[in-house]
């Protein structure tokens, strides 16, 4: 079992900065963890409290059923990919990726064998003599998920492993992440601050703002149903639409069922659509701008001419003109209400 | 325009050039010098060509020196230079090197603390606390003996601070992965860190070695016995002031003696030198 509880850890800096405020978190054995947030909402410190880089706080951290507060890194049994790799410059790819085996005292076959096939697996035996400083960052970046695979860990730590390489490689590397792990079912963390890598990767999606856990769950499930008013905004792209409803209500919007208090309403984009008819929610926009990105497009537009901006998305490219005047609709099942005082969810 | 660029060209190599000439003549002519016998030298018609003795003065010096002023032949201050120089500048890279790694990678009590009584004793070289060292080296009987030579010429601020500054260049990813692969401080150490110094290294060798050599301050007090003087202690004094004969091919010999050295060490680590002090290998 290797599975990672922690309980209300908390990490304070030296000069007082509260960096995690009590997270509690159970991350079952074999499953893939992904912790997303803004930068500074203590995702990192949380992961590098798990690794052992930082030390905790408060609370504690089990990695199976050994707490491991005051155990080192190194006998953490935990290995971590890093943002820059890390790998070591002066290291042929082999010795980057046998040198914690060396450390360990395994034997040399067993590691010569142990490295083959991570490097097979990986795709990076022809580079096994080179240097990393002669690899390209997709290179380099199997060659350090090849160090923490040959270790054979109880659970692999990824640190924004993909935030260094371009967009097309980001994606090829995201779906060969999501492979390895699950044929090597090893539990998993990963903190990343892209939203789709998040979505795509995890099968436990933890949203974190301000040193908190905002939300977790499955990623449909924080989609279709965000708890809060920050993972509504968080997860999803382009935003969902928030509107702070006053009591009067705004112009150029209608509910079919009035609510009552200060609230905000949350739709997404792509759960609007153009129609003359009736929804539980219509919205009057003027369009102040449009955006084509092929398949799909997106209208910014001011609600009732000069309210909020709300984001319509549309499918294909039949664009409405700028200036032009436009009805959406929204179904119940896609309207989300919050608090405005506590930002938290109230249907 | 052909012509104007001819000379723009032809300009900044002539200011080389003699610059060149101004550096290296009195070399030529030390050479020169030491190639000619004393009655040439001394009666002021030398000329500007290599002459017959080149290899009997050279003999004479490295292995029989000069009859009167040092008593000792060139050939054993040249190794005890060597020895000085040698002492001097490996022992103050591993001194600076170790103090580097403590100063930035633990964080014990007073380490600032630790780092600025470094960083202050780059206002005392041994020219300036040169009694009170003399006063233990001599206590310790360290007079005439090559611990007596080296070791307080070895700590150095200069190495410290400029390794402290590369290791600071480190990425601390590295520091972590070797933590997550089992490697203990003294692991990463050697593991990683020496082999990322090594051109760091390789240009404060050269600097210290170049220091070590140069000393004359020091030796002449510290070295009494004849066997143990250091060549360029040595050129001084062959150059008599008194009534006495100087022998002036002898002294030019080892002028250029002593240059070789030196000279061998930028040679062979100019490519390291150069690498060391502009970029690092990361």
């Amino acid at each position: 079992m290797s599975d990672v509880r922690l309980q209300s850890v908390r990490k304070v800096y030296a000069g007082g900065v509260e960096a995690v405020k009590g997270v509690s978190l159970e991350i079952a054995d074999g499953q893939f963890c992904v912790l997303v947030g803004p930068s500074g909402c203590g995702k990192s410190t949380l992961l590098r409290m798990v690794a052992g880089l930082e030390t905790i706080s408060g609370g504690t951290c089990s990695i199976g059923d050994r707490e491991v507060n005051e155990i080192e890194p190194a006998d953490r049994d935990i290995a971590m990919v890093f943002q820059n790799y890390a790998l070591y410059p002066h290291m042929s790819v082999y010795d980057n990726m046998a040198y914690g085996l060396r450390n360990r005292g395994t034997p040399k076959d067993e590691i010569d064998r142990r490295v083959r096939e991570a490097a097979r697996i990986l795709e990076v035996e022809p580079f096994l003599e080179r240097k990393p400083r002669a690899l390209s960052g997709g290179q380099r970046q199997r060659v350090a998920m090849g160090r923490a695979i040959v270790r054979k860990p109880k659970v692999f730590l990824f640190d924004e492993p993909l935030s260094n390489l371009d967009a097309k490689l980001r994606i090829q590397m995201r779906v060969e992440i999501k492979k390895l792990q699950r044929a090597l079912g090893t539990t998993s963390i990963y903190v990343t601050h892209d939203q789709l890598e998040a979505m795509t990767l995890a099968d436990q999606l933890v949203v974190m703002n301000k040193g908190q856990v905002e939300q977790a769950g499955a990623p449909i499930t924080l989609y279709e149903r965000p708890m809060t008013i920050f993972v509504a905004g968080f997860i999803g792209a382009p935003p969902m639409n928030l509107l702070d409803l006053p009591a009067s209500g705004l112009p150029g919007l209608s509910l079919a069922s009035p609510v009552s208090g200060p609230v905000t309403l949350g739709v997404r984009p792509e759960h609007l659509e153009l129609s003359t008819e009736g929804g539980a929610l219509a919205v009057e926009v003027q369009v102040t701008a449009v955006e084509a990105v092929g398949a799909e497009s997106y209208i910014y537009g001011a609600l009732g001419g000069q309210g909020p901006e709300i984001i319509v998305r549309i499918p294909g490219r039949d664009l409405p003109a700028i200036g032009a005047s436009l009805r959406a609709i929204a179904r119940s099942e896609n309207l989300h209400f919050f608090s405005r005082e506590t930002g938290i969810r109230l249907n | 325009m052909v012509q104007r660029r001819r000379l723009l060209d032809f300009l900044p190599h002539l200011i080389l050039l003699i610059g060149v000439a101004v550096v290296a003549f009195p070399v030529y002519v030390a050479f020169i010098a030491s190639t000619w016998d004393a009655a040439t030298i001394s009666n002021g018609s030398m000329p500007l060509r290599p002459g017959p003795h080149f290899a009997e003065n050279y003999y004479r010096t490295i292995f029989i020196g000069t009859s009167s002023s040092t008593r000792e032949p060139v050939g054993t201050m040249m190794l005890n230079s060597l020895i000085m120089a040698l002492t001097i500048a490996i022992g103050k890279i591993a001194i600076s090197l170790i103090s580097a790694f403590a100063v930035v990678y633990f964080r014990f009590p007073f380490r600032m603390t630790a780092f600025w009584i470094i960083f202050v004793t780059l206002m005392l070289p041994v020219e300036v606390r040169i009694f009170p060292t003399y006063k233990i080296v001599a206590d310790l009987k360290l007079l005439d003996t090559f611990a007596g030579l080296t070791i307080p010429l070895i700590a150095s601020a200069t190495a410290t601070l400029l390794f402290r500054q590369f290791f600071m260049t480190v990425p601390d990813e590295l520091v972590e992965a070797s933590k997550i692969d089992g490697a203990g401080p003294m692991k990463f150490f050697v593991d990683t860190l020496l082999p990322l110094s090594i051109t760091s290294v390789a240009a404060m060798f050269v600097i210290q070695f170049i220091y070590g050599w140069n000393q004359y301050l020091w030796p002449l007090l510290i070295t009494t016995k004849d066997n143990m003087q250091t060549i360029v202690i040595a050129i001084k004094k062959m150059i008599v002031t008194q009534d006495a004969l100087t022998e002036w091919q002898l002294a030019m010999a080892t002028a250029i003696l002593a240059m070789l050295p030196p000279v061998f060490v930028v040679v062979v680590m100019q490519r390291l030198f150069v690498k060391g002090l502009v970029e690092t290998e990361k």
